[in-house]
């Protein structure tokens, strides 16, 4: 019984965590492709330092 | 007039709680990388586009002298430099600490002692492991097709991350197995290389570049490791009881 309980509670937990979780995990993924790897010209310019600085493929 | 606010899920409250300690931590971290970038980082950087851009030869008739005037400080581009620092930075603490929101569900508590471990596995996974194979380049230097480098860039991210989390997390020798296989097999596949060393710019300040960019990255990642952890713990305290004003 108090298993049973133990095992619904940490599911629940487990979805109210995994969600928003995986969400900011895409959105700082998404930072960083766009300000690391999109090769799109203007963005590589401004970027261009930076870039180099943190160890990235650039050119 | 007076409104009820209506209590968030525990799911928006747990997005709410993570983006905040991984944007806070990212972008402080990401600042002090930035500083630390325009003061270690960009003489070499803008001293190798003066071989780059053919204003020096390395190698040529004459001795080039080692302390070049490097131009005034420019600001519109150091600031834009600065500005994608910190997005840089921004992103990984909201991947750090997301990442750290899962292992809680586990029954792993986050510190910011703790979060120092993780900065380094950071450090190790975003950048020590693709320098590995790609050493930070400095403007100038010879290299693959960009595409190739960035695929293989991001696939030893990927698989030596996979590997840290397996070895911290992971239980037994099936895991740790295919840990130690995460971690050696993009350096035995290979990073993509150029077909002939053509580069312009003297290895002395190639290989400045790649020290001084793998020495701000690990006190920025340390320091984003140390922060995101004592930013979610901080948050986690105050998560039950809602803030008052």
């Amino acid at each position: 019984m108090t298993a049973k309980t133990m095992t619904t509670s940490s599911a629940a937990g487990a979805r109210s965590v995994l969600l928003p979780a995986i969400a900011a995990f895409a959105i700082g993924f998404g930072l960083i492709f766009v300000s690391g790897l999109v090769q799109a010209e203007t963005l590589h310019d401004a970027a261009h330092d930076t870039r180099h600085a943190v160890g990235f493929p650039c050119h | 007039m007076t409104r009820v606010t209506p209590s968030a899920s525990p799911a928006t409250e747990m997005f709410s709680r993570i983006v905040t300690s991984g944007l806070i931590a990212g972008a402080a971290a990401g600042l002090i990388a930035a500083l630390l970038q325009l003061w270690f980082v960009q003489p070499v950087l803008l001293h190798a586009e003066l071989y780059e851009s053919g204003q020096l030869t390395h190698f040529g008739a004459e001795t080039v002298s080692a302390h070049q005037d490097l131009g005034p400080f420019e600001w519109s581009r150091n600031m834009l430099s600065v500005l994608f620092t910190m997005m840089v930075y921004a992103g990984y603490g909201l991947m750090l600490v997301a990442l750290m929101a899962v292992t809680e569900v586990q029954g792993n508590t986050v510190s910011a002692r703790q979060g120092l471990l993780w900065g380094l596995a950071g450090f190790v996974t975003m950048q020590l492991a693709p320098a590995f194979g790609l050493a930070p380049e400095v403007p100038g230097v010879a290299a693959a097709d960009v595409q190739l480098r960035a695929i293989w860039w991001l696939g030893t991210a990927v698989a030596t991350g996979l590997a840290l989390w397996l070895i911290v997390f992971g239980k037994g020798w099936a895991a740790w197995g295919a840990a130690i296989i995460l971690i050696i097999a993009p350096h035995l596949i290979g990073a993509p290389q150029p077909d002939s060393y053509a580069g312009p710019v003297p290895p002395e300040l190639a290989a400045e570049f790649a020290g001084r960019s793998l020495g701000v990255g690990a006190m920025a990642w340390t320091l984003l490791g140390l922060l995101s952890g004592w930013l979610w713990q901080r948050e986690a305290q105050g998560a039950p009881v809602p803030q008052a004003a």
